[in-house]
């Protein structure tokens, strides 16, 4: 048995993708396919060179499809198994991860989002939100963590590999180029050690013993002869997604109570409008801030009581509208006292521009 | 010819009589391969993966953990789960449509990887599933949904010759071979090797079926198996085109 690959909590300062890969590896990750593609190479090259140390895998594949429908025989093996994309790969990522939601395939995919559309650059966007929460032909079936700090790297690439295999939902980390790239602190742990529980994998096929004679075979499909036989199959995994629902859902909200003004952000974004949020209040601008972490499933009921308090929004993202659409559907109805945006598709947003904009705005 | 008129021991009897239409090639490609599993005793370590075509019928077929996959992914789907687990003996099974068209990356880079899985590709010439339309495969002149006035290779190309493709690019150890339904003790022989390669793992097993398709060929059993051992067997010759100590039968 190899040793464990995060002997005790350490202190390091790496890059994003580093991060993922160790991560992993702590989150007792067996197998790992990929295909190139910036910003998330990295990804692959710290694992090809961490993974045999420790007895892990790595299958450079063909494609995305094959990336993708690779990682999900991976887990129907019975693997923890994961795979890493961005841009047009997260667009060929769709095919699988709908067959995933169907048959309850639990697998792991980070993504860092480059600019879009098309092969558009190689750095930097938050315009795979619409894909990543809703992509494929579904109903958006799926968990999606949406970082912003490298400690997020770490701790929810090794959560999502328990989301996953607790729920049996494709479960995303949802990063970025800049993340992918910069270096930060953090501190790495082994889960155990901090008293996380990990969740086993299990097997779905070449289970113990002979079809038929010892046991049943496995019949695993996706495909249904009539509408009704569909409906009977789909419903119980909507039911099942809305009690995990209420389980994973996670946000961040702060200075809600006195705001007069909430910053609405997620991602690496929601770092500027924390500093931005600082700065005004400072000077003594009463400004909230409201985050999402989970795209998927969405903090629709936080944020509602959010709006409840203050719905002086101002809602920022580096994509038009992507994440504002998640929001707005979520607000459905709610009086809403104004709903100003900054989208600034593919761009990084910094604190100044923010701090300059609620201050114009409150003139 | 004597045939074995029993059902194999690894088929399911609880979803026979099968989901096929009377007289297509499906049912007889999985009645050799369901004695071929009895006879190797793989039913416990064999997973079989479906694709989207006709072979989706086939997903509750063997007591035989299944997997269903998409169209043209079902290579992808078994060669992740052998390098996952390699003690598992993964078998691919689709339509030409599926393997030479949609999934044709897949079939040639899992050739060129010598993945250790076995690819079955189920030839009827033409997309049965949906309704009858040109495939890769289909032949010169030949009427289809989408070649109503008969397939101009000028236009379309040539039909695809699979197993020669894959043996063109594979790697020692692969065995590939085309049979045809209409030759059961050969398709059996050649089913046989390439399970059997399989379990020795030496590398990527093919093996290509020439099937029938009555419903969308149009055509009477006696007009079904001519087409099959005249037009068919011109273009597509049966026969090992590699095996993995390359001692090939013609
Ligand atoms: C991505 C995608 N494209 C198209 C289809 C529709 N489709 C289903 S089966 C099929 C063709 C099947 O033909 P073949 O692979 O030759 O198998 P056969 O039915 O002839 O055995 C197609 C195009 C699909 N299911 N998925
Ligand atoms: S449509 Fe053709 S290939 Fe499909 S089951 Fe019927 S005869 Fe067989
Ligand atoms: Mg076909």
């Amino acid at each position: 048995m190899a040793e464990k690959p995060i002997q005790e909590e350490k202190k390091v300062f790496m890059t994003g993708n580093e991060v993922i890969a160790w991560a992993a590896l702590a989150a007792g990750a067996d197998i790992m396919y990929g295909y190139p593609i910036t910003p998330q190479n990295e990804i692959m090259h710290y694992w090809t060179r961490l993974a045999p140390k420790y007895g892990k895998k790595f299958l450079q594949t063909e494609d995305e499809l094959s990336a993708g429908f690779t990682t999900l025989g991976g887990v129907l093996a019975g693997r923890k198994s994961f795979s890493a994309t961005a841009g047009p790969g997260t667009t060929l990522f769709q095919e699988p991860l709908s067959m995933a939601e169907m048959m309850r395939i639990p697998a792991v995919v980070i993504i860092q989002q480059r600019g879009g559309p098309s092969t558009a650059t190689v750095i930097y966007s938050q315009q795979e939100v619409n894909m990543v929460t809703y992509g494929g032909n579904g109903e958006g079936w799926r968990v999606v963590y949406s970082t912003a700090t490298h400690q997020e790297l770490y701790d929810y690439t090794i959560k999502s590999f328990n989301t996953a295999w607790k729920y049996r939902f494709p479960t995303f980390v949802l990063g970025d180029g800049y993340q992918a790239k910069m270096r930060e602190p953090l501190v790495m742990y082994n889960p155990e050690d901090r008293g996380i529980e990990m969740v086993d994998p299990v097997a779905s096929v070449g289970l113990p013993g002979i079809p038929g004679k010892d046991r049943s075979a496995v019949h695993l499909r996706n495909t249904y002869s009539v509408e009704e036989e569909l409906y009977d199959a789909t419903m119980p995994i909507q039911e099942d997604y809305d009690r995990m629902a209420k389980e994973v859902v996670e946000w961040d909200e702060r200075n809600i109570d006195d705001a007069d003004v909430v910053i609405i952000s997620h991602g690496v974004v929601s770092r500027a409008a924390i500093a931005a949020m600082n700065r005004l209040r400072d000077k003594g601008i009463k400004v909230g801030y409201f985050r999402p972490i989970t795209l998927r499933p969405f903090p629709d009921e936080q944020l509602r009581k959010v709006a409840e308090k203050c719905s002086n929004f101002v809602l920022v993202e580096s994509a038009l509208g992507q994440l504002a659409r998640l929001v707005k559907a979520a607000l459905f109805n709610m009086p809403i006292e104004k709903f100003d945006a900054v989208y600034k598709p593919g761009v990084g947003i910094t604190a100044e521009e923010l701090v300059e904009r609620i201050e114009n705005a409150l003139k | 010819m004597a045939e074995n008129l029993a059902m194999p021991k690894s088929w399911n009897v609880e979803t026979k009589p099968h989901k096929f239409c009377p007289g297509c090639g499906h049912g007889l490609v999985l009645k050799v391969l369901g004695e071929v599993i009895d006879e190797l005793g793989i039913q416990d370590r064999m997973v079989f993966g479906v694709d989207i075509g006709c072979s989706l019928l086939a997903w509750d077929f063997f007591n035989v953990d299944t997997v269903q996959t998409h169209h043209g992914r079902t290579n992808p789907v078994m060669v992740g789960i052998k390098r996952a687990n390699p003690d598992l003996l993964p078998i691919a099974y689709m339509g030409d449509g599926g393997g030479y068209a949609i999934g044709s990356q897949h079939l040639v880079n899992s050739a060129f990887r010598n993945e250790k899985i076995m690819a079955i590709v189920v030839n009827n010439v033409n997309y049965g599933m949906t309704g009858g339309q040109m495939s890769p495969t289909t032949l010169p002149g030949q009427k289809t949904e989408t070649s109503p006035y008969g397939r101009d290779p000028e236009e379309t190309g040539n039909p695809t010759l699979g197993p020669e493709m894959v043996a063109a690019i594979a790697s020692p150890g692969a065995y590939v071979a085309r049979a045809t339904v209409s030759n059961m003790k050969q398709l059996k022989r050649y089913m046989k090797k390439a399970v059997e390669n399989l379990i020795a793992g030496n590398g990527f097993s093919f093996l290509e079926v020439i099937s029938s398709c009555p419903t969308n060929w149009r055509t009477n059993a006696k007009q079904t198996w001519a087409f099959m051992e005249e037009d068919m067997a011109k273009y597509f010759k049966t026969g090992e085109l590699r095996t993995p100590d390359e001692s090939k039968e013609g």
